[in-house]
């Protein structure tokens, strides 16, 4: 009687285990061969190329910051700038803005031209970097910055920063800390004046 | 020989009275049911009839005059819990009547003060139901944290991890109701998924010495459990409702049981917290605000020989993360550490915005168990989990609504084990455990996975033993071997891969290649040890000694292996390390305690030297197109933990109490002869408590808290800041001044009709709205912690 109960309780413990081992490998094998989806990252910019003209006509020089592994990736943006400026000139600055991770390279500027309501560049200067001020606008009339000019004093070493904030609050006073948003470049370029 | 001729007369006494069909005799055996020794002098009594008869020596006795049919008897031994059966009464019956004497075992309600311990020599704390009460709108981490030893790494006040002896995260085990939580604690700001109103017993071990629960409890265990459920008819309940003044908010908890004497019960519960923006002595935390619900069942049939039940909980928690906390790049963290207020500070609300996080957790178990005389008892358990959580970044566009991390992690377990407990001097315990758990990173976030997909099985084997050589001391031992695989399926950004340095040793195992991430495929087997082996000795003058050794192995978390980007709720690159291997802890700790009613106390000294320990720090900075990161890396090294746990009471006149308590561990990485980061500061707390029965059982109770300054902590970082344009110290390290905080707790017992009574608490933390920050608190960069909390609870017990 006593073994017979025994067995019958074993038996049973059995079948609980059985099944619920069943029910692992069950589920363990079911997602095994799965692989997971590839992600790029959306909107992502890679390379800022900024474009100074002389406003009376002359040669541009470009500046440049390309980060090629994006944000997110350890390599350091590579900044170049391709020549010097001409002290005491104002330049029509133009910013293209482009996805290098993609092949062929998604533009993004066009992105950030239609939104123009929920971006803002924010210019800083210093040294022989001069003011700048705003050559576009959005439909609500406030600053973008996708087109700008900036002047520069006299000969000597600058800096010129730019930082591209999303979704920044419109209008604000100009500063970065009032417009809050999420940044989505920040960059400065030392430059020479001659 | 007297019992017998009683019987014997009794049975010729009453032959006359009784019809020839009831003349059936039914003898009866008592014996243990451990040992199956015969129990002499147990009272049988008939359950129709009253009429009692008792055993002999023998554990025999003998009713006579019985018809046929069934009788219920109850079987009472003073030395065992008593029995009701039912017997078939067919014809002259013999029956065996075991007993159970090992009464803590039973699972009926125990007077206050019985708790007894889990292991034999383990340094071992439990906090009780009304102790966890008086922190029903809390967290369970703050409740710990009245243990001495345990601390808290925060982010908030509402994310509290708790610390064992300087030691958190993946290194303690956290038990809800015997099923080991898997709930993500890798991360720093992952605080348990446990609803502290779920639970009516919270205990602590300090260290790996329970090894039945895992071999990798390096820092120690956490065992939250239910209250015993009685073996009788009965219905009961409770209803806390807690208001809150710092955070403007409060909680409700309900818990409702009914049990039946032949053992069945059904338990119910359910908790909603709700709190705003909390406060500092000056000013509001914006977006600190939190919303929680939890419920409960258990149900099941428990009776001694055996029983099943079946448990299922939920938990769903929704955390605002200090908006200042959210900083975009390392110049924005200068700033934000060199002024003394957060940046934004709005004006209060409950409503939780970004960031936040967003955590689910389910947890069900079905356990089985069942007796074996004269052999033990075996345990049969299968438990089932799923924790998804949400991690929500200020994000804008068409992303705003979007987490910027869901992980989803479901954890099946299977485990068996044996206890061998009929012989009382020596015992055994033996288990296997089986577990499956699979992580899954929704692409739909479009942030890259901080952490990959993957598959984790893992395999148990333990045994343990106590062996009580003398009356007054039991030496303990056990060993345990456990194999863990991890396969996962990770994407890299070819520069990171080439940063990591990940080509040359991890070449074989990129499945995929794409133009500019690799897919791999880590594999990573784990074979781990555990021992441990230790003894108690009790002295005549009620002291007690306590010594343990525990070896433990734990292998590496997901996160320490394979983080791998900006993890915004934290605003730093987490690099993890493939090459991270399992840390190896030998821990050697002590327990020497003297408790009376007049006055007790309690030393407990440990040492732990683990080799191969983890720990993530901040290294450097991260450039890239959208600024400078800060980054923090794990590396391993060896490290040697020592410390203290020292607490005193004093019982002066009937009315008040004194206690004291102190708490030092220190750190160091031994290999690079530098402090280890985030070790507890040194701790005092001193308290004085006020009693009276006769005035509606006051209580009164005044804390006071003093926390040092952490004097050891590795050298702040040096960093390039893009607005500076030259490298800058890093204030990232340094840890704020000591503080003294005054905490005062009171409460009063009004009894109602039919004996429910109502509790009334008063608690006020932070008495005197004292300015502070915490060392293991992350916000403090950003922010002070807490100003004063005025909390008051009723508590109706029905």
């Amino acid at each position: 009687m006593k073994t017979i109960k025994l067995n019958s309780t074993i038996m049973n413990i059995k079948k609980i285990s059985t099944l619920a081992l069943i029910g692992l490998f069950f589920i363990a094998c079911s997602n095994d061969d799965d692989k997971p989806d590839l992600l790029n990252e959306e909107e992502v910019i890679t390379t800022m190329t900024v474009t100074l003209t002389p406003a009376s006509g002359g040669d541009a020089i470009i500046l440049e910051s390309r980060d090629i592994d994006g944000p997110n990736g350890p390599k350091e943006p590579v900044r170049t700038v391709s020549g010097n400026l001409q002290a005491n000139t104002s330049y029509n600055g133009s910013i293209v803005l482009l996805n290098e991770t993609e092949s062929p390279a998604e533009d993004i500027t066009e992105e950030v031209a239609e939104k123009d309501k929920e971006h803002q560049f924010f210019f800083s200067s210093e040294g022989s970097i001069g003011t700048t001020t705003y050559a576009d606008e959005d439909g609500d009339g406030n600053p973008v910055g996708l087109k700008f000019t900036v002047a520069t004093t006299d000969a000597g070493e600058g800096k010129l920063g730019i930082t591209l904030r999303h979704e920044p609050k419109k209008p604000n006073n100009g500063t970065l800390e009032d417009a809050g948003g999420s940044t989505d470049i920040a960059q400065t370029f030392d430059i020479t004046i001659e | 020989m007297r019992n017998t001729l009683i019987v014997l007369c009794i049975m010729v006494f009453q032959s006359v009275f009784y019809s020839q069909e009831c003349n059936n005799i039914l003898i009866g055996e008592v014996i243990d049911f451990h040992n199956k020794k015969p129990l002499a002098d147990a009272i049988i009594q008939i359950k129709s009839n009253d009429k009692s008869f008792y055993s002999d020596n023998l554990g025999k006795f003998t009713i006579t005059n019985l018809c046929n049919g069934t009788i219920e008897l109850e079987v009472y031994h003073p030395d065992c819990s008593t029995r009701f059966i039912t017997i078939d009464i067919k014809g002259n019956t013999y029956k065996k009547i075991t007993l159970e004497h090992h009464l803590e075992e039973l699972e009926e309600v125990k007077v206050t003060g019985s708790i007894l311990d889990k292991t034999n020599s383990a340094q071992e704390t439990v906090l009780k139901s009304e102790e966890l009460e008086s922190y029903s709108s809390s967290t369970l981490g703050d409740a710990l944290k009245q243990i001495n030893g345990v601390s808290s790494l925060n982010t908030g006040s509402n994310i509290v991890k708790p610390i064992i002896q300087g030691l958190g995260g993946s290194r303690i085990l956290i038990l809800n109701n015997g099923v080991r939580m898997q709930d993500m604690e890798w991360g720093d700001e992952h605080a348990p998924n446990i609803d502290i109103n779920a639970t009516n017993q919270a205990r602590v071990v300090k260290g790996a010495a329970a090894l039945q629960y895992g071999g990798d409890a390096i820092g120690g265990i956490i065992l939250l459990e239910q209250n015993k459920i009685p073996k009788k008819d009965s219905i009961y309940g409770k209803t806390i409702l807690n208001g809150v003044s710092n955070g403007r908010g409060g909680s409700i908890s309900s818990e409702l049981t009914k049990t039946y004497k032949n053992g069945y019960y059904i338990k119910g519960q359910a908790s909603y917290k709700k709190l705003g923006d909390v406060e500092t002595p000056n000013y509001i935390l914006s977006n600190t605000g939190v919303s929680q619900y939890g419920a409960s069942l258990d149900l099941g049939k428990l009776t001694f020989e055996k029983g099943w039940s079946a448990y299922y909980s939920y938990f769903n928690t929704t955390i605002g993360i200090l908006k200042s906390s959210h900083i975009g790049n390392v110049d924005d963290l200068i700033t934000a550490i060199n002024s003394s207020e957060p940046r934004i500070a709005n004006s209060f609300t409950y409503t939780i915005s970004n960031p936040r996080q967003k955590v689910r957790h389910h947890l069900g178990k079905l356990k089985y168990h069942r007796r074996f005389e004269g052999l033990g008892k075996l345990n049969v358990q299968y438990d089932l989990q799923q924790n998804q959580r949400y991690e929500y970044d200020t994000r804008v566009g068409k992303d705003e609504g979007k987490a910027s991390l869901d992980l989803k992690l479901t954890t099946q377990t299977l485990s068996v084990d044996f206890k061998l407990d009929a012989n009382e001097s020596k015992k055994y315990l033996f288990g296997l455990l089986g577990r499956y758990q699979e992580n899954f990173a929704n692409p739909d976030t479009g942030v890259r996975r901080l952490i990959p997909d993957y598959d984790k099985f893992d395999f148990g084997i333990f045994a343990t033993t106590e062996y009580k050589f003398l009356d007054n001391g039991t030496i303990d031992a056990g060993i345990r071997y456990d194999f863990s695989k991890i396969d996962a399926q990770k994407y890299y950004k070819k520069s990171r891969w080439e940063e990591r340095n990940y080509s040359t040793d991890f070449s074989g195992i990129i499945i995929e290649d794409f133009p500019t991430q690799l897919l791999a495929n880590p594999i990573f087997k784990y074979h781990n040890f555990s021992g441990t082996v230790g003894f108690q000795y009790y002295f005549k003058n009620e002291n007690q000694f306590r010594f343990n050794y525990a070896l433990s192995q734990r292998i590496p978390n997901p996160s320490e292996l394979f983080s791998d980007g900006l993890h915004h709720s934290a605003a730093r690159i987490e690099l993890g390390d493939l090459r991270i291997k399992s840390e190896t802890s030998h821990r050697f700790s002590s327990s020497i305690n003297k408790k009376n009613d007049k006055w007790g106390y309690e030393f407990l000294p440990f040492i732990n030297f683990i080799s191969g320990y983890i720990l993530l720090e901040p290294t450097g900075v991260e450039l890239s197109i959208r600024g400078a990161f800060p980054v923090s890396e794990y590396r391993q090294t060896d490290a040697r933990l020592i410390g203290l746990d020292a607490s005193l009471y004093s019982i002066w006149t009937t009315n008040l109490r004194t206690d004291h308590k102190f708490s030092i561990v220190k750190g160091k990485d031994v290999k690079n002869n530098i402090p280890l980061i985030n070790i507890p500061p040194v701790r005092l707390q001193n308290g004085i408590t006020f009693s009276k029965k006769e005035w509606l059982n006051l209580n009164i109770e005044l804390q006071s808290e003093y926390v040092f300054r952490q004097n050891e902590y590795p050298d702040n970082i040096y960093v390039y800041s893009p607005q500076q344009k030259q490298e800058v110290e890093l204030d990232i390290n340094t840890p704020p001044n000591s503080y003294q905080l005054l905490k005062l707790d009171s409460e009063i017992k009004l009894p109602l009709k039919n004996k429910n009574t109502l509790t009334v608490g008063l608690g006020i933390s932070n008495l005197l709205n004292t300015t502070y920050r915490d060392y293991l608190n992350r916000l403090r960069l950003f922010s002070d912690d807490l100003g004063r909390n005025l909390t008051i609870r009723l508590k109706l017990n029905y």
